[in-house]
């Protein structure tokens, strides 16, 4: 293919009749434009006269260089003109496609799709059997090969893996490959170990190329929480130029809607891998956050799902005896704030205060009595899932609280005045304690020596003490025991908070076991031995494109393979629930470090730009003609032929041609001139007489109505049922044909969407004089045909009070150009009663939907455009009187349409100022 | 070709609405005709004018008996003076005639046509005797020859005529009137030559140029070869636009000596567009043709 920068031409020879173009000029240039003949008596006025110039016997240039243009453009768009015509990559036999399918191709999945598109539809052309691999997803074994539109057709299915392949299970399948093939590799950019192995692997069964987005890749590491302050590092594959990224906290605010709650920026320094950014959030703030995420990057390593290391519990302190002051290591609260304060959020208060503030625990350190009200409150808080923690003390043990019965917020019953052991007054030594159950939450915590138990409150023995019991002294008394109170719990230290009954509080275990209790919330993650034997459910799962799904019923993982942290198809990264708390799985490890993949020289690395073909000839040619019609316009306006009305007309379908045609704007001129008036309507019947009756009738009705009431309408519309907005109209005359197509059911939603908003529709099957109304005239038929689908309430004919014999005139007739009786309107409601002394019954709200009727109204209204009756009525005076009540009926019509039952509530005007008077 | 009939009904469609025309009738004596048309004395005629004592010299048969019964004295009875006017039409056939700038415009030779029946059923209506020039259809009154008139001038130069009109100048009798319907653009020597006869026999009359709208505007641009209707004049131009000036300055000299040569003659002269409504013009001849009083 002949090449003129990023066009090429299929047929170039022909390019050369450009040469032709100079002569054709010389030749085009001698010959003047034919002059016209014109027969013209005036000519022997002319005789004689002389033309002043003599120079347009020959084309002006401009025309010619018209002419030549068009000409130039018909042959260079013969000669087959390409834009960016694709070079035919070169290559036959099998090729395998090598996606590497992880988060980071994340962020330009569509363009890589796209590009492999390009790629397979190129194979296809060749015949060459593709095999498409996912390193994430891989094969069996070997490769499937199949045919490139069998893939093509798959391609929207595939979708990358929010984890990473694993680099022994992908050299191994590379390594077990067989036969020769060329390979494709897209690449997503992030080097990785192994890779030169299966590069290397590759390279020995054909040639590879791989293909790269040149867009950077973000990632962000795990959140951690020290100090106090929230550490966030971004990560970048390419350690280039110095660059910014803002990264967002994303959560749910009070009201349960999922937004971003802060945003930092970190900045990466030139030749930097890493940013650091530190947060310090408001603690209330920061247990809201459930992931952040670099924005503008969507991908799964771009989002750290936070977990519950992230959060810190809210522990309110409360002590019976505050009265010791300066006492600080006999105070109950001491070393619970020391063990604490590092972990957890510690709320000071009065009880009632705290439990506003909803905490996730409340610490009550020798506190024996509530009132009836914060038990109540406390009780409720329970309910919720509230942990009660509760430090026995000389003064619970003092106090009669949950002895006679049990108290809802003690888990045992106590016996009176506790016990004492080892202390000079007692006998026996100090109690140990007994190793943790394995049903206690604090099993497998190491039980230390020299933790003594010397007084303590003894727990009333019952039958579900033991069950109760999560810790207990060597000789067996419960130490520690635990109640369920609806999701929450209530857990007794059967010692003091302090160091007065026991040593428990100064050992390291009473920490381990506030954590075990989730009173405090443990450091960091987990460590691998910790995890061992455990089962974690996950929650939630990260998908490649940093979106947090649903997990399912996906199943449980081993607390080991969660410790190991390496995401894959069984372990996706997301969130984990355990029994007591959830570790988040992100798809970037706590250390991990990101670099671009660096590819030998011998590997061409291609872009993932995909340069569409564009053949340029229907362009090229439609210019040429386009150049010709000009031309055909400016020789007629050269020689005088396009002159007046006939140029004009030319002139207008050019540019109507050109101009699209603004339905729109016709369409708002139409909505425009329905809704600044009020404006009668007709629904159109296919019938061209019936629809110019009816236009004619309701001309008729405005003029009266203009002439007679305050109404004035503008010139009646008509409306085609199925495009046409009903909806600005408050009254459709709808007359009744026999052969009248039956309304689409979008049309039918629309007209009951109209008779639900109160229009009202006149239905006229204009045949009273030959039927009765609904006794089988061929438009009677048709009416109910056409109402069939609609919706109507209950008729009945017009009642003698009903508001359309008041709304204007005093009627009770209703003629048309035929004076049937037979006109129905909606039903009163049954429950109607005339009240004693009123004209009127207190009848429906409203405007009746419909008005049916066969009386020919349209006839009767009709006038000519000068105002004059275009149908006779009736015979005579008797007949003008008619159509004088045809019109009054009319008017009523529009009244009882535009004023509601207004008539009706003037019958109560009496009564009203009756009672207004008293 | 028009039918005789169409043209008939058109032209008195066209006259419906006048009310009838009254000819100016100014040497009664030379051409005197009993019409409809009272000439304010007493004269011969079939209305009551009055009754005047009877004088030594009249007829004993002219007094009226009745009225001289009720008084002593002898009274005649007269009857007012009512004359017909000739009116004589020339309706230019030439080929010229036929032209129209514009299919929605009619030619102007059927305006003329239509013209000058339209003031013949006009005339007739008034009781004046309408003949055509030369001396095929003399003038004459009544429904017949207004027929004869529609057929004349329908079926006349049905063939191959000149290229110019000249006006007939024949038969036209004294002190009668005239109407000359052309569009005036040939050479204009017999229509002088005609003028001055008719100034000789005392004739009065109207001159109307008819033109088309592209005659008065030249809409013409571009290399052009203008020729006559018939051809035997011709014209080539490179640039017809330029010629728009000079041919309109001409234009409106030819006019300007038409209107002349009418002054001179006594006559009026007004052109018309075939363009315009017929009305304008018709009412135009009315007033051109009330008698002056």
């Amino acid at each position: 293919m002949f090449m003129l920068g990023s066009i090429g031409f299929t047929a170039p020879w022909l390019l050369l009749g450009l040469i032709a173009l100079p002569v054709l000029w010389l030749l085009l240039r001698a010959v003047p434009p034919a002059p016209v003949r014109r027969r013209f008596p005036g000519v022997a006025l002319l005789l004689g006269l002389s033309d002043d110039e003599t120079q347009t016997d020959k084309t002006p240039w401009w025309l010619l260089l018209l002419r030549m243009l068009a000409l130039a453009a018909v042959i260079v768009g013969f000669a087959g003109p390409v834009l960016n015509p694709q070079q035919q990559r070169g290559g036959s036999g099998p090729l395998l496609v090598l996606i590497d399918g992880t988060w980071a191709d994340a962020r330009d999945w569509p363009r890589r799709m796209d590009r492999v598109g390009a790629l397979l539809e190129e194979a296809g052309r060749g015949s060459r059997p593709v095999a498409l691999v996912l390193s994430t997803d891989l094969p069996e074994s070997g490769l499937p090969f199949q045919a490139a539109e069998a893939w093509a057709a798959r391609l929207p299915g595939l979708t990358p893996r929010p984890w990473e392949p694993d680099p022994a299970a992908l050299a191994a399948w590379a390594g077990g490959l067989e036969g020769r093939f060329d390979t494709f590799w897209m690449s997503d950019g992030v080097a990785r170990a192994g890779r030169d192995e299966v590069l290397a692997a590759l390279e020995a069964h054909g040639a590879v190329t791989v293909f790269k987005s040149p867009r950077p890749i973000y990632a962000l590491r795990p959140a951690a929480f020290e100090d106090g302050r929230i550490k966030l590092a971004a990560l970048r594959a390419d350690r280039g130029l110095a660059a910014e990224v803002t990264l967002s906290a994303a959560g749910l605010d009070p009201n349960g809607v999922e937004r971003e709650l802060a945003r930092a920026t970190a900045e990466f320094v030139t030749g930097e891998g890493l940013a650091e950014v530190e947060l310090v959030l408001p603690p209330e703030l920061r247990n809201r956050i459930t992931r952040f995420s670099v924005a503008g990057s969507r991908s799964a390593g771009a989002v750290a799902l936070t977990d519950d290391s992230l959060k810190r519990r809210e522990v309110a302190l409360i002590a019976g005896r505050e009265d010791r002051e300066g006492l600080e290591l006999l105070s109950p609260l001491h070393y619970l704030q020391r063990a604490l304060a590092p972990t957890a959020d510690l709320i000071d208060g009065t009880l009632s205060d705290i439990l506003l503030a909803n905490p996730d625990v409340i610490v009550l350190a020798d506190v024996a009595k509530l009132t009836p009200d914060e038990e109540a409150a406390v009780l409720d808080w329970l309910e919720q899932g509230g942990l009660l923690l509760r430090f026995a003390g000389p003064r619970l043990a003092a106090s009669d609280v949950a002895r006679a019965e049990e108290e809802p917020l003690m888990p045992v019953r106590l016996r009176a005045g506790g016990r004492s052991v080892g202390g000079t007054m007692s006998w026996g030594e100090p109690k140990e304690l007994r190793p943790f159950d394995e049903g206690s939450p604090f099993y497998g915590l190491p039980v230390p020596g020299e933790v003594r138990v010397s007084a303590q409150v003894m727990a009333q023995p019952g039958p579900e003490l033991a069950g109760r019991t999560i810790a207990a002294l060597a000789d067996g008394t419960p130490l520690v025991t635990r109640k369920r109170v609806g999701q929450g719990q209530v857990v007794l230290f059967h010692v003091t908070a302090n160091a007065e009954w026991s040593t428990l509080p100064l050992s390291g275990l009473f920490v381990q076991m506030l954590e075990r209790l989730a009173v405090s919330t443990r450091p960091a993650r987990p460590g691998a031995a910790e995890l061992t034997g455990t089962t974690w459910v996950p929650e939630q799962v990260l998908t490649a494109f940093g979106e947090v799904e649903d997990a399912g019923t996906l199943p449980g993982v081993a607390g080991e393979d969660l410790a190991a942290a390496r995401p894959g198809p069984e372990l996706p990264p997301g969130l984990y629930a355990g029994e007591d708390r959830r570790i988040a799985l992100n798809v970037i490890a706590a250390g991990r470090e990101l670099r671009a993949a660096a590819w030998p020289a011998r590997i061409p690395v291609e872009g993932l730009i995909v340069a569409r073909e564009t053949a340029l000839k229907g362009a090229l040619l439609l210019a040429a003609l386009g150049l010709l019609a000009l031309d055909v316009l400016a020789s007629l306006w050269l020689s005088g032929r396009l002159r007046g009305a006939r140029g004009g007309a030319v002139a207008l379908l050019a540019l109507g041609l050109m101009l699209p045609q603004d339905v729109r704007a016709q369409d708002d001129a139409r909505a425009l001139a329905a809704t600044s008036e009020v404006v009668l309507a007709h629904v159109l019947t296919g019938d061209a007489r019936v629809d110019d009756i009816a236009a004619a009738g309701l001309r008729g009705l405005s003029k009266k109505l203009y002439q007679r009431t305050s109404v004035e309408p503008g010139a009646p519309i008509a409306v085609n049922l199925e495009t046409d907005q009903l909806a600005f109209f408050p009254f459709l005359y709808w007359p009744v044909t026999a052969d009248q197509p039956l309304p689409s059911d979008a049309a039918y939603a629309k007209l009951n969407r109209y008779l639900r908003g109160g229009g009202l529709i006149l239905f006229d099957t204009r045949d009273a004089d030959v039927a009765g109304f609904g006794s089988g005239s061929p438009e009677g038929r048709r009416l109910q045909q056409i109402a069939q689908p609609l919706d109507i309430p209950p008729l009945e004919p017009i009642p003698s009070d009903h508001v359309l014999t008041r709304t204007f005139y005093l009627l009770q007739d209703f003629p048309g150009r035929h004076a049937s009786r037979d006109v129905w309107v909606e039903a009163a409601p049954p429950d109607a009663e005339q009240v004693e002394g009123m004209p009127f019954r207190n009848l429906n709200d409203g405007v009746t939907p419909v008005v049916i009727g066969g009386n020919d109204w349209a006839a009767a209204w009709a006038v000519d455009e000068s105002g004059a009756a275009i149908f006779p009525v009736g015979r005579g005076y008797a007949g003008e009187r008619q159509r004088e009540i045809a019109f009054r009926f009319g008017i009523n019509l529009v009244m009882h349409v535009l004023t509601g039952n207004y008539k009706s509530d003037q019958v109560h005007v009496p009564a009203l100022l009756d009672r207004l008077g008293q | 070709m028009t039918h005789p009939a169409a043209l008939r009904s058109a032209a008195e469609a066209l006259a419906a609405p006048l009310p009838p025309l009254l000819a100016e009738a100014e040497h009664l004596a030379a051409t005197v005709l009993l019409g409809e048309h009272g000439r304010r004395r007493a004269g011969m005629g079939d209305e009551f004018w009055q009754y005047r004592p009877a004088m030594p010299g009249d007829e004993a048969r002219m007094i009226d008996w009745r009225r001289s019964g009720r008084s002593d004295a002898h009274f005649v009875r007269e009857k007012e003076w009512q004359a017909a006017q000739s009116v004589v039409l020339w309706v230019d056939d030439a080929q010229s005639m036929r032209f129209s700038g514009d299919a929605k415009h009619e030619t102007k030779r059927a305006r003329a046509r239509l013209l000058a029946l339209a003031v013949a059923v006009l005339l007739m209506r008034a009781g004046e005797r309408v003949g055509l020039a030369g001396l095929a259809l003399p003038p004459r009154t009544g429904a017949l020859q207004l027929l004869r008139l529609a057929e004349a001038l329908t079926a006349e130069g049905e063939g191959e005529g000149a290229d110019y009109g000249a006006p007939e100048a024949r038969g036209m009798l004294p002190h009668s009137r005239a109407l000359f319907l052309s569009d005036f653009l040939g050479d204009l020597t017999p229509v002088e030559a005609a003028l001055a006869k008719a100034a000789d026999r005392g004739v009065k009359g109207v001159l109307l140029q008819v033109l088309d709208p592209a005659e008065e505007l030249f809409p013409f641009d571009g290399r052009t070869i203008f020729e006559s209707m018939g051809g035997s004049l011709r014209h080539e131009t490179l640039k017809a636009g330029e010629l728009r000036g000079r041919y309109l300055e001409r234009l409106s000299g030819r006019k300007a000596r038409l209107a002349d040569l009418a002054r001179m003659a006594g006559w009026h002269y007004q052109c018309h567009h075939t363009g315009d409504s017929a009305q304008a013009a018709l009412l135009w001849l009315f007033r051109a043709l009330e008698p002056l009083r």
